[in-house]
């Protein structure tokens, strides 16, 4: 799960990392009223939307006055944003971060990540904040030092001194970058983190160690302990397609094409996609139904593949393991029924119960296209999409 | 012959009283598996499907001599399951749940260094060698006794593998899921270096997908190491960058992980990779029949 980036700044405060005074506003009244509250020269208004690359396209200013910030506020609330990770559309700007502008006098890296090689959680940092951490990897990469750490034991302020001192802190702030990096290592621990990304953490005129950004994702396995974190999850900022599907415990994820798809399974469910791309089609959707689907979840999952306008034909394909093959057939028939089948449908069953599911879809007045195996289908769908 | 379970291998079910477990239990009874007990707090004396209950792992490997367990506990209280199987010093713990936090795994791993258990899963389906011993999910009838070992992350994609070389004529000796998650126990290289000491194991079907860097670490693996074909498959080559695809390691993040760069790798290395996911067993059928093991692999 993402947040927004004021929100992961709350979060680290409270682990006593430092962060700029800033306020949230959702309006330009509130824009400015948070600008006066703060009471510096000047502020940054930040757009807050969950994708990087704000700066670049505009949601970022520095105001150096009221009347800027009103001037900003105004012009980046309700603009859509297009960065690298929001795709093409573009995200809506809906919140602001109003923050004291700081005086920076360089900028680093620093971040914590899981290591899979390792399966230990790694502290990351560089001299090159600001820019990418993928990008320093490919260009310097002798300029990224990590440091592994032991959950045992966790961060130890050696570790965090060694990193300070290889990026080239200035030495009297070296203390206060390793009581920062032990605190970002806490609340990575404490809340479950999967990133906790700082770029860049700046080193101040007045001398000061903080984070002028703050990337936070949480391990969606972890929320039902986690229920502060829960709380700041924006539904706004997701698809509504995923949030409903969500909440049948559906694996879904919106894709551009035209030909739905519905698996059992997640490794099968990719498979399935990159079969239709391989005969010339393009999927709309990943889906994976689970195991342990009822006919009820079946049912929703169709409605969902079918709220999607793009859907041009739809293509089920399961392997009935624990899933079995009657379950899904009872399901796609009721859904098809309630919410009245309009393009092609393909079907491939295999596994459990095969015969049996065959037979309730064979018996049902709905027009099905049955398919022999997962190529058969693919190329099926794919023709009648065209 | 066969990797890591045969018909002879005891297990015990941790939370056999639950539904799902209840049900597997049954399913693995039927397979010919040797389950000799189960576990479930607070339950321990009462009997299901004909197996006793104990209280705790020990209890259980103490009272049955069990020597692998298999795990079906809720995904918060998962780890703890998996670290009392690792202090009862089984060798074998499979872990079937899913949703594990992956903190939480963090420390499992950090645990069991230096211990006696080998951890297979989370977030998998099992171990099963065709025709003596089911320990998982998996549908047991699409297996055959043979000469194929089968590795995956993905449950799905395991039974499309198998079903095919089935329908084919090619049997299998052991089908190992390691699971979707991405701090696991056991890896590709592991089950790779049993595939290779086994004598019954001619080849290999490797199933990977995208994130992480596992596939292409296992590609370097066989290259330098393996004495024995393998053919390999990559789930999401149509994946969007940055979303997670089912599998809480799928995912492509900051350019890696991706399967057109584990493809690159595998051939490099040497293994066949499937175009699609429904040539798999044609493509290792093809091998077969170049290096001259297709008649030995084949079922009469």
């Amino acid at each position: 799960m993402n947040i927004h980036e004021y929100q992961g700044k709350e979060i680290l405060k409270s682990f006593g990392v430092s962060v700029p005074n800033g306020k949230v506003a959702f309006t330009v009244e509130e824009a400015v009223r948070a600008a006066k509250e703060l009471g510096t020269q000047v502020c940054v208004v930040k757009a807050q939307i969950h994708a990087g690359g704000r700066g670049k396209a505009g949601g970022v200013k520095v105001a150096k006055n009221l009347d800027e910030v009103r001037t900003y506020a105004s012009e980046i609330l309700g603009k859509t944003l297009v960065t690298h990770q929001t795709g093409p559309e573009g995200k809506e700007v809906k919140r602001l971060l109003i923050e004291e502008g700081c005086d920076i006098k360089k900028e680093y890296y620093v971040g914590l990540v899981l290591d899979r090689a390792t399966s230990r959680v790694v502290l990351m940092a560089s001299e090159e904040g600001g820019t990418e951490i993928e990008e320093v990897a490919e260009k310097t990469p002798e300029k990224i030092f990590k440091e592994e750490i032991d959950p045992v034991v966790g961060l130890q302020p050696f570790q965090a001194r060694r990193i300070a001192f290889n990026i080239n802190i200035p030495k009297e702030l070296v203390n206060k970058a390793v009581k920062f990096m032990l605190g970002l290592y806490q609340a990575y621990i404490e809340k479950d983190c999967s990133i906790a990304e700082i770029n860049p953490l700046v080193v101040t005129g007045d001398g000061n160690v903080m984070a002028l950004d703050a990337k936070l994702n949480f391990d969606s396995n972890a929320l039902y302990r986690r229920k502060d974190v829960l709380a700041y999850r924006d539904l706004e900022e997701e698809d509504p397609k995923e949030i409903e599907a969500s909440k049948y415990d559906l694996s879904y994820i919106s894709l551009d094409g035209n030909i739905g798809c519905m698996v059992n399974g997640a490794g099968l469910a990719m498979a399935t996609m990159d079969i239709v791309k391989h005969y010339g089609g393009e999927p709309a959707n990943f889906l994976d139904v689970g195991g342990g689907a009822t006919a009820e979840k079946v049912t929703e999952a169709f409605k969902i593949i079918l709220s999607d306008q793009n859907v041009k034909g739809i293509f089920v394909n399961i392997f009935g393991g624990i899933m079995k093959c009657d379950v899904i057939a009872t399901g796609v028939v009721e859904a098809a029924k309630q919410v009245g089948l309009s393009v092609p449908l393909v079907v491939r069953l295999e596994g459990t119960n095969v015969e049996i599911g065959k037979k309730i879809l064979a018996e049902s007045d709905i027009e099905i296209i049955s398919a022999d195996s997962m190529a058969d289908g693919a190329q099926k769908i794919v023709n009648l999409v065209g | 012959m066969s990797v890591f379970i045969n018909k002879d291998t005891k297990v015990i079910v941790q939370g056999i009283t639950g539904s799902t477990a209840l049900f597997h239990t049954k399913q693995m009874l039927e397979y010919g598996t040797k389950i000799v007990g189960g576990t479930s707090p607070g339950k321990g004396g009462q009997e299901v499907e004909g197996v006793p209950v104990f209280n705790t792992v020990k209890e259980a490997v103490d009272a049955t001599g069990a020597t692998a367990s298999v795990i079906y506990v809720p995904a918060p209280f998962a780890a703890d399951a998996i670290l009392e199987a690792v202090d009862a010093e089984l060798e074998l713990a499979i872990c079937i749940t899913e949703h594990i936090p992956v903190l939480d795994m963090v420390k499992v791993k950090r645990y069991m260094e230096g211990k006696k258990t080998r951890l297979v899963g989370p977030n998998c389906p099992g171990v099963i060698t065709a025709d003596e011993c089911k320990i998982g999910i998996m549908p047991g009838y699409i297996h055959k006794k043979g000469h194929v070992g089968v590795v995956s992350r993905s449950g799905t994609l395991t039974y499309e593998a198998v079903h095919q070389l089935t329908e084919a004529g090619i049997g299998q000796t052991t089908a190992v899921g390691i699971g979707g998650d991405p701090v696991n126990g056991t890896n590709f290289i592991d089950v790779l270096k049993a595939f290779n000491e086994d004598p019954e194991t001619y080849a290999v079907i490797m199933i990977g997908e995208i994130g992480g860097t596992a596939e292409e670490e296992a590609a370097e693996w066989v290259k330098a190491n393996m004495t024995k074909p393998v053919v390999g498959f990559i789930g999401g080559r149509t994946a969007p960058p940055g979303k997670r695809m089912g599998h809480a390691g799928a995912i492509i993040s900051g350019g890696k992980g991706t399967a057109d760069e584990k493809i690159r790798v595998m051939n490099e290395c040497g293994i066949a990779v499937a175009d699609t996911p429904s040539v798999m067993g044609e493509t290792l059928i093809k091998v077969l029949k170049e290096q001259g093991l297709y008649e030995k692999c084949k079922t009469h």
